[in-house]
């Protein structure tokens, strides 16, 4: 595979001269996905389950094809498995209160790791509050690691759920779902993975993982943003309460009393995103016509090549696990004495873009004595010149700074 | 690259990295904390006066160097000045960043702190300039001067 080819499908590189490193933040789009999406609104758009002439029926067929399509992508034994929302933070809300408030009774305890991102830490704060139940951390070791004796001493018999990133937007760590999944269900407990840094850089089989439920979003792996997606595990999501409720979640109404749609739709309530869906749809079908594998191999390259330079600069202090296997695209930095914030500023004149500040992980850069970084994540559209103008942008940095840091 | 080393002039640099006001006084009369959180930023504001006039002011707390120095020359041009010259210059300074300012010659009451004229094509940016600026209006704005 092509990189050159490959950066002609993405427009943006062609009207703006950046090396855009912010994928971790959301991922550029191919005119595959583009196309669809202008395609959609100038000969499909109708609003779905309701209307009984052919347009609005036709689409109705392509959002549920596009479920069907995400079940089979995932590895989900049925499309009603896969619930629309807006982003993983919905679907994580959704989880933690249609699952943990209706579930958690006083003294139970919610497992989650110190690398979650507020999405997967806030909703847990607030239902643990909720039900007086407790809140218990997976520290990391000294590699930015959750270590087999860490995760075996905080998942006890009183755990019942436990929610972990599958890869950390700061450090790009790779968290062995698969045993802490095993692990967990041995002890009682659900397990609630966000996969929104892994899905669009690996293949995520949610059978295989025997994850309970599984949150990502769509923007992060190509397609239209305020679409994002909720796997669950049908007997669990069939006992839950909806999470939002009105129109099309409904079976019946009346004056007092309201009775459910079945799954999906029970967790489907109001106008979806149609075009977001749609727009999923197509940039699945792109992930699959690259394939994993290719976007593992380019990605890998650069990634490479980049910590290969970035270790050489001994100015530049790095947080990112030893252990290559257990490492994404993603890698958190600093300059010591340089602020994050004027780092990003000074890559951004040449035409770099990374993110800067606390990556909505406060905890998890408390817990490493860190108010902020800045942050280089990469996707497979990424090339070494990138690399090559972060390098040079960072010399730059150095050299103004140096002077005065004491 | 012009722009950047206009933003990060050597007035801005040495304040940011070696503020004289970086310290924290022996009494002050008010102390405030201003905090940016999309970036993390604290800065804790300590003032002492003496009647109607600023007699002293110091600083604590991390930021980028945008936000470091500009609390540093802000405490600078105020130190000495009576609290209704305080005013005046703090709503010259937040004015000149969202360039609502024409007249170059209202600039001038600023002293030092015009180094920070520049911030304003950093749309990013702005924040952290006037965030030692703001927290210090808070402050005379809150205990009623």
């Amino acid at each position: 595979m092509n990189i050159e080819e490959i950066r002609k499908d993405f427009p943006i590189f062609e009207n703006k001269n950046i090396a855009y490193l912010d994928s971790g933040a959301t991922t550029q789009k191919p005119n595959a996905v583009i196309d669809t999406v202008n395609e959609y609104y100038k000969n499909e758009n109708a609003n779905i389950h309701r209307g009984a002439y052919s347009l609005s029926m036709e689409t109705t067929m392509k959002y549920e094809e596009t479920r069907a399509k995400i079940a089979k992508f995932i590895n989900a034994k049925f499309p009603e498995e896969i619930v629309f929302n807006k982003n993983a933070t919905e679907g994580l809300n959704l989880v933690a209160y249609s699952y943990g408030l209706d579930n958690l009774k006083q003294d139970d305890e919610v497992v989650i790791s110190i690398m979650e991102h507020h999405s997967n830490l806030v909703p847990w704060q607030y239902v643990t509050k909720k039900t007086n139940s407790k809140l218990k951390y997976i520290y990391m070791n000294e590699n930015y690691e959750l270590s087999k004796e860490e995760i075996e001493r905080k998942i006890t018999e009183k755990t019942k759920i436990v929610a972990i990133t599958h890869v950390s937007n700061v450090l790009g760590t790779i968290n062995d779902i698969k045993s802490i999944v095993k692990y967990a269900h041995k002890k009682g407990a659900v397990v609630v993975v966000d996969a929104s840094q892994s899905i669009p850089h690996m293949k995520i089989d949610v059978q295989d993982l025997n994850a309970d439920f599984l949150v990502f979003s769509g923007h992060k792996m190509l397609a239209p943003l305020g679409i994002g997606i909720l796997y669950g595990k049908r007997e669990l999501l069939n006992k839950m309460n909806p999470f939002l409720m009105g129109g099309d979640m409904i079976e019946y109404v009346y004056e007092d009393k309201t009775t459910y749609a079945p799954l999906p739709n029970k967790f489907e309530a109001g106008t979806q995103n149609v075009e977001g869906v749609i727009g999923l749809g197509a940039a699945i079908d792109y992930i699959e016509k690259i394939g994993y594998d290719n976007i593992k191999k380019i990605e890998d390259e650069v990634v490479e090549y980049a910590l290969d330079k970035l270790t050489k600069l001994n100015y530049l202090e790095m947080y990112v696990t030893p252990n290559k296997e257990n490492h994404s695209s993603v890698i958190s930095f600093n300059i010591k004495g340089v602020h994050p914030h004027d780092l990003a500023s000074i890559l951004d004149t040449f035409g770099v873009c990374v993110r800067s500040g606390n990556h909505c992980a406060q905890p998890l850069l408390r817990s490493m004595g860190l108010d902020s970084t800045c942050r280089a994540s990469f996707y497979f559209y990424n090339t070494k010149a990138d690399v090559d103008k972060l390098i040079q942008g960072l010399d730059k940095a150095y050299s103004m700074f140096k002077k005065y840091i004491k | 690259m012009d722009d950047l080393n206009e933003v990060y002039n050597e007035l801005i640099m040495e304040h940011s990295m070696n503020s004289p006001y970086k310290k924290k006084l022996d009494k002050s009369d008010f102390c405030e904390l201003g905090h940016n959180p999309n970036c993390g930023d604290e800065i804790s504001i300590e003032v002492q006066l003496d009647g109607n006039i600023i007699k002293d002011m110091a600083f604590s707390g991390h930021g980028c160097a945008i936000s470091q120095a500009s609390t540093s020359v802000m405490i600078e041009t105020l130190r000495g000045k009576t609290i209704e010259e305080a005013r005046e210059i703090i709503q010259t300074f937040i004015d000149m960043i969202k360039r609502e300012i024409v007249d170059e010659k209202e600039l001038e009451r600023l002293e030092d702190a015009i180094a920070f004229k520049n911030i304003s094509n950093m749309p990013a940016r702005v924040k952290c300039a006037l965030l030692a600026w703001h927290t210090m209006e808070e402050i005379l704005n809150k205990n009623g001067k």
